[in-house]
């Protein structure tokens, strides 16, 4: 058999299921290979090889009794932001050192429930506040992948999923789960040459996953094939009445759609996304996609989505204004750090605590939401960019009236080195143009890896659909990957 | 609109943030930086556009008003630095 490790989430069930392989010596594989490659990554930053086990056991256990989940068996990295039962879910955060919770996320239950097995918890930018993994309370992730023009950099795997598309790149996982706000899944995806979605807003669970941006939160997988996207979307995904946002909506076969024809599906190009000083390999990737498309019967369409510009100012008020309420909950009452000294009243505590706890992009953020909801700023800032995130989300309502999917890059380069793009926060900001749009409209985006950039690094496409439906996204995503047949892997790994 | 050093702190301490006099400076410089690109907002025609809270179509659901947790303090009270007597401890409120 084939080393476990180099096969796919699909592949590795396949072998499950036909009795080549046991859950037991896929996990084990997993687990050594963590001991090795991780302290170079720092992916995983808290082991559960004791969780792991005993799961794996119980899976195997479960099989033998003819009982098969969607993911029976398959190892897989949690992301630091989800709530895991007894175990450290900290968003990367010193403020939530230590915190355990008492309870588990409605989509670690899901997946558990279909047979997962936990290695660990992955690493995070802090809060999920960032596009480079470089705000983590637990040091930077590193990305498996290196430039072939300046070798001895190390690069960032995107962010704020950044341990997670590490991981999975890495192999040390079949995948791993992601949170995406304004692109935090889609552009590590295509930093590290790895598929990942951020499906409909209301598809997947937030219960028990710690919240930023409320209206813009969406969990979702990260893998390395399209077909394992779609297997564990569909373990993710369901209604749940313990978040009020959930849809009620039967969750489809992601994988029976895979394979089908888009003879005749209408692709829009937006021209909008062709922004000023875009790089001539990220058009020339772009242009390649719509010619694979093209190929297998799809009609191209130019389309326009006109106030894309404005897409990442509105996000900069929105996302902010959420994050400063939604993290007003850490004062050092309830759970995790709490510094004070003798004397102080209440206020000195909260004070102290949060200006020990959370890290300066997160106090920049707050800062801002606080600033932009204030008394008197409020309808300049707050109101002006709820009204401008209806006309982003009318532009694609429109668009969708002339096409059925849109193609465009996920992000504007391929990795970078850590400790570029860290003076200005804008510039940091900017890596989520293209990203950020489908995510104030709440729609479903895939990254799918198509090529490699002349310094060997992953570059790649994005699909964006319709409201609630990723099927379509999932079809033309696989039209993509196997045209483009991006069987890349990082040297070493 | 330009934040000024005394607005930032008054914006720092409704965030309960304490900040240094230097982060003070260092914040609104780049806040400042930030709300002048946001600010290109004001370009875009909203009159007559509703503000959208929420992206989802559906109406929030309802249920019935019941208890449907609970008894758990111990698991509440269990993360907390300070818990006595089946409560949270905080500094003295009161003089």
């Amino acid at each position: 058999m084939s080393n476990p490790l180099h096969m796919s989430l699909a592949e590795a069930r396949d072998a499950l299921a036909a009795k080549k392989v046991s859950s037991v010596e896929l996990t084990e594989a997993h687990l050594k290979a963590i001991d090795t490659l991780n302290p170079a990554l720092n992916a995983y930053v808290h082991h559960t090889p004791e969780i792991a086990r005993a799961q794996a056991k119980a899976s195997d256990e479960k099989r033998a009794k003819g009982t098969v989940g969607l993911l029976e068996g398959l190892p897989i990295g949690v992301k630091d932001l989800f709530c895991t039962k007894g175990v450290n879910s900290q968003a990367a955060s010193k403020i939530l050192t230590n915190f355990k919770p008492e309870y588990e996320s409605t989509v670690t239950t899901k997946l558990f429930a279909e047979g997962a097995v936990m290695l660990g918890k992955t690493n995070m930018d802090e809060f999920a506040m960032g596009s480079a993994n470089i705000t983590s309370h637990y040091g930077n992730v590193i990305n498996p992948w290196k430039s072939k023009t300046a070798p001895e950099k190390q690069l960032v795997p995107g962010g704020s999923s950044g341990g997670s598309s590490a991981a999975v790149a890495a192999r040390l996982g079949y995948m791993a789960t992601g949170t995406d706000t304004g692109g935090s899944i889609r552009q590590p995806a295509a930093f590290t040459g790895i598929v990942g979605i951020k499906p409909t807003y209301g598809r997947v669970s937030r219960w028990g996953i710690i919240a930023f941006a409320s209206s813009l939160d969406q969990a979702g997988p990260m893998t390395r094939t399209v077909r394992d996207a779609a297997i564990a979307l569909q373990a993710m995904s369901g209604h749940d009445p313990k978040d009020s946002t959930s849809a009620k909506l039967a969750v489809p076969n992601f994988e029976a759609i895979l394979g089908q024809s888009v003879k005749g599906l209408k692709v829009g190009i937006p021209k909008e996304y062709k922004i000023d000083g875009i790089r001539a390999d990220i058009i020339a990737e772009w242009e390649k996609g719509e010619a694979m498309l093209k190929a297998a019967g799809a009609e191209i369409v130019p389309i326009s989505l006109p106030h894309t510009k404005y897409a990442l100012p509105t996000y900069y008020v929105i996302a902010p204004a959420e994050c400063s309420s939604n993290l007003a909950r850490y004062d050092g009452v309830r759970f995790g750090l709490r510094v004070m000294d003798d004397g102080d009243n209440l206020n000195d505590m909260y004070e102290k605590t949060r200006a020990a706890g959370f890290g300066a992009e997160v106090k920049r953020r707050i800062l801002i939401g606080t600033y932009v909801l204030s008394a008197g700023y409020y309808d300049a800032y707050y109101k002006k960019a709820q009204r401008v995130r209806a006309l982003i989300a009318q532009d694609f309502k429109d668009a969708f009236t002339k096409c059925d999917v849109i193609l465009t890059p996920t992000a504007p380069s391929d990795a970078f080195a850590i400790g570029d793009n860290q003076d200005d926060p804008i510039a940091m900001y900017l890596n989520d143009a293209f990203t950020i749009p489908a995510s104030l409209a709440g729609l479903p985006g895939i990254a799918i890896p198509t090529g490699l950039s002349a310094a060997g690094l992953p570059l790649g496409l994005q699909l964006i659909g319709r409201m609630f439906d990723e099927e379509t996204v999932f079809k033309a995503a696989h039209v993509i990957e196997q045209a483009a047949s991006f069987n890349h892997v990082p040297e070493g790994y | 609109m330009a934040l000024t050093d005394k607005e930032m702190l008054h914006v720092a301490k409704l965030a309960r943030i304490r900040l240094t006099a230097d982060e003070v400076g260092h914040y609104a410089r780049e806040i400042n930086g930030i709300l002048k690109w946001i600010e290109q907002l004001g370009e875009v025609k909203t009159d007559g556009v509703a503000a959208l809270s929420s992206i989802s179509d559906q109406i929030l659901p309802w249920r019935e008003d019941k208890v449907t947790d609970g008894n758990i303090q111990e698991q509440v009270l269990k993360n907390a630095t300070g818990a006595e007597y089946g409560c949270f401890t905080v500094p003295k409120v009161i003089e």
